[in-house]
């Protein structure tokens, strides 16, 4: 199985402030990383991290952009980077493809001449039936059918990024390297974007590396997750193994919100799908269709506590619970619950001492299907 | 009108521009991307022309190529005469005096150029020649062009480096400038003024034809 095995320290110029492109660089003095991954069956892994984590630099390193001090990365066979042997690949033979933050689309090429950019022996276009027909192949599979003469200041920003992803794959790469791929999109496209990219990283089939600061990103598109912070990596692991078990209070704070619950959708009806979590139910408003893997956030001020089975009421997500946890926060308790699930709620002091509960004690957690945020994952 | 002078100032400028063009371009792209910590002294040693004289250039040139030097020993072995006195010798003498007018708007003109849109060729598989080629000459050819200009330009009109490496020989090192100069020694006032006004309305044009490629906005 090819393994992508990397072991870099990069350390940031003096005089230059932070990396040359990118984020910039509050607090991390240099990049010190050390993974191995397999990388033969097609994977999609995040490294998820808050800006001036280093995650672009890492990223940089991969592609030969950027020029680590010490260690060496390798792919499968081939020894890309190596600062003791003195070995560094440039870029255009490391057989990747790169998806850069705004895209990078040739001003001066048409959606069609950028698409075909990575053709040998570019020139102008594609040359020969091969080179056409892949440049027709990628313009159907991401949807530029009758772009194909456009400029890209003419295409929209979800466009614009068909074109720069279709661009990267024409010569079937080894490896694809996303650098925050959503992060140019104003929020509604971001949405749609996302569940675009989602279908296209599955379907194309080469690994993936995708840097992002967005957690729906890592939710949604990935099927490992690599959690950076100030330069190194705090954690990494499977979606759910990160997610549901983050190792230190860092990796917490990165992945963020309250309780993500993953589960799979069991059926849908007018719109709501019924998410099987632990042996519970979930209403949420239907990600995916039935058959398919939807992680649900819940924020903790959106769940509400019940000493009694709530009767009469609209809320359709009422789970029977265990206390676990109760941590001051302000004017607020925080909650922690077992629902089959962790779930966390945050209500006020009153509130809480109404109730009496203490840790041990059995309630019910109370969710609007509303306000939980569904995302697709497959 | 000196038909003669003429052709031979067009001749050496079109030569010195076809060797900027060879030497200057690899030479700016380098100065545009390099992170070399020497580099202004590379770029200091492009632009000094612009403030010397040019009897300094010529003298130094002068003793550089003599010959008793080592260039001109070498080059006495393989042709006939010497370096100065020779259109060669102009030639070279031109190519160092006109550095800094092509190689300048050159370099400038690549530096404008976005760094990511070279690193997104590069990635796709472009080498440095075919990402030179198929992405930065295509977005910055308007100040290549410009350089260019303004070196046959400055050629056309160059006079001090001429007289000093060249000397004055009909046929050989004479340009318009010099024979303007003779013409005004000779008090051939009428002459002098035909080839300075065609000199003048070149220059004109040339600098307008330049300010205007420099106001051409890049399809960005």
């Amino acid at each position: 199985m090819t393994r992508l095995d990397v072991d870099i320290e990069f350390r940031y110029e003096a005089g230059r402030q932070g990396p040359p492109h990118g984020e910039s660089l509050t607090h991390a003095a240099g990049v010190l990383c050390r993974w191995s991954d397999p990388v033969g069956e097609a994977r999609v892994t995040v490294l998820l991290g808050a800006s001036g984590s280093g995650k672009t630099t890492v990223l940089r390193c991969l592609a030969g952009l950027e020029h680590p001090q010490r260690g060496h990365i390798r792919f499968g066979a081939h020894t890309w980077f190596d600062a003791a042997a003195r070995v560094n690949l440039p870029p255009d033979r490391r057989d990747l493809g790169v998806l850069f933050q705004d895209y990078a689309l040739f001003p001066h090429l048409t959606v069609e001449q950028n698409v075909a950019f990575a053709a040998p022996r570019f020139v102008g276009g594609a040359r020969g039936p091969a080179q056409r027909a892949r440049v027709s192949e990628l313009v159907d599979v991401f949807r530029l059918r009758g772009l194909e003469r456009r400029l890209p200041r003419q295409l929209s920003g979800g466009q614009q990024q068909r074109v720069a992803l279709a661009r990267a794959v024409f010569r079937r790469p080894k490896l694809l390297l996303l650098d925050e791929p959503l992060s140019a999109l104003d929020r509604p496209t971001r949405e749609e974007v996302r569940e675009d990219l989602r279908t296209i990283v599955r379907t194309l089939d080469i690994p993936t590396y995708i840097v992002s600061h967005d957690r729906a990103d890592a939710l949604t598109l990935a099927d490992r997750i690599v959690l950076l912070d100030e330069g190194r990596i705090i954690q990494s692991g499977t979606t759910r193994e990160v997610f549901d078990r983050p190792a230190t209070p860092a990796a917490a704070r990165l992945v963020g919100v309250d309780s993500v619950v993953l589960g799979r959708i069991a059926s849908v009806e007018r719109g709501i799908a019924r998410v099987e979590v632990a042996g519970q139910q979930v209403s949420v408003e239907a990600p995916a269709p039935p058959g398919h893997e939807a992680a649900l956030c819940i924020r903790a001020e959106d769940v509400a506590i019940a000493r009694h089975a709530p009767v009469d009421i609209s809320a359709t997500n009422r789970w029977r619970a265990i206390v676990r946890s109760e941590v001051p926060e302000g004017p607020f308790v925080r909650v922690g619950l077992d629902c089959g699930f962790r779930l966390a709620a945050l209500v006020t002091r009153d509130a809480w001492q109404r109730l009496a509960l203490r840790p041990g004690d059995e309630a019910w957690a109370i969710v609007k299907a509303a306000t939980i945020r569904a995302l697709p994952r497959d | 009108m000196d038909w003669v002078a003429v052709r031979l100032t067009l001749q050496l400028a079109a030569l010195t521009t076809l060797v900027l063009a060879v030497a200057g371009l690899p030479l700016a792209y380098w100065l545009a991307t390099t992170r070399w910590a020497w580099r202004p002294v590379v770029d200091a040693a492009v632009a000094v022309p612009l403030l010397l004289p040019p009897t300094v250039l010529g003298f130094y040139f002068l003793m550089a190529t003599g010959p008793d030097s080592a260039a001109g020993r070498v080059y006495a072995r393989v042709a006939e005469g010497t370096i100065p006195f020779s259109f060669t010798g102009v030639l070279l003498a031109s190519v160092l005096y006109n550095l800094p007018f092509a190689v300048r708007p050159f370099a400038s003109g690549f530096a404008a150029v976005d760094r990511r849109l070279i690193e997104a060729a590069r990635c796709l598989g472009a080498s440095r020649l075919r990402t030179f080629v198929t992405v930065v000459l295509p977005l910055s050819w308007p100040a290549v062009l410009a350089g260019l200009v303004l070196a046959f330009a400055h050629t056309v009109g160059e006079f001090g480096v001429v007289l000093m490496v060249g000397g004055n020989i009909p046929g050989v090192t004479r340009t318009i400038a010099l024979a303007i100069y003779d013409d005004v020694q000779a008090l051939d006032y009428a002459s002098a003024n035909e080839a300075s006004a065609v000199l003048l309305v070149f220059a004109v044009s040339v600098l307008a034809a330049t300010y205007a490629l420099q106001r051409r906005t890049l399809p960005l």
